[in-house]
């Protein structure tokens, strides 16, 4: 005859509600440790899946993520000559924030260097990857937008031909691709008044340097579209992303880029690196705090239930001991219960939270490992939570049902 | 009723017990001696504060007594305050108990209640639940079996636990006011189920008892006062 099960079904109705509230508990464990397993993720995705082997930033910057990197765009063209390097492409990454249907919709943008990269792959979870050179965009499922909304960023409209899943930045932010130069266009857009008192501004500024006086017929291209200008300089990006011809030593490579006095070239490995210790470290030591905080809480919560459930019986435990119930008996009736509690709780957890944690605004990893871990976190809480209650209920007098 | 000490139960001789120490001692138990025999039914009368239940707890190996000896079939279980043997073993195989309440065990059902008695000293299920149902049957319970305690009137939930008390085959079982919770008429038939019991199932019956309308019942009635036996009779 086994007392606990006996016990609960006798107070089923308790039980299950206690069993709930654990489960609850234990189910913002859960998240917390999700959320904390998706911070991690998120700052690490996107390097993980483009898996360029090199990513050269501008000198002495940890760019493009963890702080802003601005390189000309024909380094992609100076690094292919590097020997070793089988491609190499241009990367833009930058936040905007819009409005879209009367709510703000922050977005991160990455630029893909078309043709040569056309984002085949990325996730594709609906439509299409990009198609053509320009106006064509590819969204996150987590931004609300659907395959063929139109946004409109900068001067031009752009039409989601597809949608990721699971493509967040480190701040949480969907992820948005399109190819590098309508994401230029959108980064350094300027409303033409801008650009006009600009080019009038740039008149005046070159009339103020010698090269305005010795070739005065510059002020007319001055004054017109600063593509005509080749002097002003080629168009800025984030990175460039160097992938090596298998058999070449990527260390070897990485030395060579980064002898060039003008870029600082980080590894995959590096470049999560600076990610996960710049980006996320607070959020990520905050986050791993307050879930062990959790965790200590839920051990003294379920500690207190278990010790009142065995408070309740105290009077039935002092009658088992009077008729000469081993501790074996007593200590079966209370163990058992905080196991099937825990058990319970950590089932409800489980179940709800592959319900509810979809709807978090951040993303939320169950990793089966942290779910074992955590399994067995429940279970020695349980044994110990019970504890407490052992204690008391070794102490309950016989002689007490007499009184 | 004519005794040889193989037919005795229990004897105790010497028993005493002392709360407290310096100015708050209370000696609630005072060199008490008794024996009880298999098959007899012994009342202990007395008021309250006499010592009644502490001598019951004494004998019931519920707490030490300070000196004094007790034996139980013959065995020595208490010299003085040192146990010479497992008490809690010798309880659960020597020993029936009934309250004023019946302290059942709320989550169980009637016949799960006498089982339980029998299952904690690991007798097989198949056995247990035979006997606990005969047990049931003889003191007229066996169709309330399935019920829990909760569903039961005062006077059955006495008899359940007058079954549990006889589940082990006690050589003795220790009443400690079991009629209080009763009317006069389930009182009485309390007491004489007990005297049935001691009689059919050869164990030794203590029951105090202020009900003084059953007393013809017994076979002996013993007298406490200050924490002392004064009078007997039979």
């Amino acid at each position: 005859m086994n007392l606990a099960t006996k016990d609960i079904k006798h107070n089923l109705g308790r039980f299950s509600l206690t069993s709930a509230g654990i489960g609850l508990l234990l189910m913002i464990v859960m998240g917390m440790g999700g959320i904390y397993r998706g911070l991690v993720e998120d700052a690490t995705l996107l390097v993980e899946r483009i898996g360029a082997d090199l990513w050269v930033a501008q000198k002495n910057t940890r760019g493009p993520f963890a702080e802003m990197s601005r390189i000309p765009r024909d380094l992609a063209d100076r690094a292919l000559v590097v020997p070793g390097v089988e491609t190499s492409f241009g990367f833009i990454s930058y936040t905007i924030q819009r409005s879209y249907k009367g709510k703000p919709l922050r977005l991160t943008l990455q630029g893909l260097d078309w043709p040569a990269d056309r984002g085949l792959w990325l996730p594709i979870a609906a439509g299409r990857s990009l198609g053509q050179a320009h106006y064509e965009m590819v969204a996150d499922i987590t931004s609300g937008l659907q395959v063929a909304d139109k946004l409109k960023l900068g001067k031009n409209f752009f039409t989601v031909k597809g949608l990721t899943k699971g493509m967040t930045s480190p701040s949480g932010d969907s992820m948005v691709f399109m190819t590098l130069t309508d994401a230029q266009a959108v980064q350094y857009d300027m409303s033409p008044e801008s650009i006009r008192i600009e080019r009038i501004a740039r008149v005046n500024r070159l009339f103020n340097i010698d090269l305005g006086q010795i070739q005065p017929q510059l002020s007319e291209r001055a004054s017109g579209l600063s593509s005509g200008i080749p002097a002003l300089g080629t168009s800025m990006i984030s990175a460039v992303l160097v992938r090596v011809k298998p058999g070449y030593n990527i260390e070897a490579v990485a030395k060579q880029i980064e002898a060039w006095p003008d870029v600082s070239v980080y590894t995959e490995q590096g470049q999560k690196q600076l990610l996960l210790k710049g980006i996320v470290e607070r959020s990520r030591r905050q986050l791993g705090l307050f879930r062990r905080l959790l965790i200590m809480v839920s051990a003294i919560i379920m500690a207190l239930i278990l010790y009142t459930l065995t408070l309740d019986k105290l009077h039935d435990i002092a009658m088992l001991k009077l008729i000469g119930a081993r501790n074996s008996v007593i200590l079966g009736l209370i163990m058992q219960q905080a196991i099937l509690l825990g058990c319970i709780g950590f089932c409800i957890a489980y179940l709800l939270g592959q319900w509810i944690f979809p709807y978090f605004p951040r993303r939320v990893v169950l990793v089966r490992g942290d779910l074992y871990s955590l399994a067995i976190i429940v279970f020695v809480i349980s044994i110990l939570a019970s504890l407490l209650g052992v204690w008391r209920a070794m102490r309950a007098d016989p002689g007490e049902v007499l009184a | 009723m004519s005794r040889s000490n193989d037919n005795i139960a229990l004897q105790a001789a010497g028993l005493t017990k002392i709360y407290g120490s310096g100015h708050t001692e209370v000696v609630a138990v005072r060199d008490v001696s008794l024996s009880v025999s298999r098959g007899e039914i012994v009342a202990l009368l007395g008021p309250s504060g006499a010592g009644k239940t502490t001598l019951l707890t004494l004998l019931g190996l519920i707490r030490p007594p300070n000196t004094g000896r007790i034996l139980i079939d013959g065995t020595l279980v208490f010299d003085n305050h040192q146990a010479q043997v497992d008490v809690r073993r010798f309880r659960r195989q020597k020993f029936g108990f009934v309250f004023q309440k019946a302290n059942l065990i709320p989550f169980l059902t009637a016949v799960e209640n006498v089982r339980l008695a029998m299952e904690i000293d690991d007798q097989p299920a198949k056995v247990s639940r035979r006997r606990s149902m005969e047990l049931l049957d003889y003191l007229g319970v066996a169709e309330r079996a399935e019920y829990l305690p909760s569903k039961l009137s005062g006077g059955e939930q006495q008899r359940v636990a007058v079954a549990r008390a006889l589940a082990n085959h006690p050589s003795l079982i220790l009443a400690d006011e079991p009629t209080a919770a009763l009317d006069s008429v389930r009182g009485r038939q309390v007491m004489e189920l007990f005297v049935k019991v001691a009689h059919e199932q050869s164990a030794g019956v203590i029951v105090v008892t202020h009900d003084h309308r059953a007393l013809d019942v017994f076979d002996r009635t013993l007298e406490m006062e200050d924490g002392q036996l004064r009078r007997s009779g039979t």
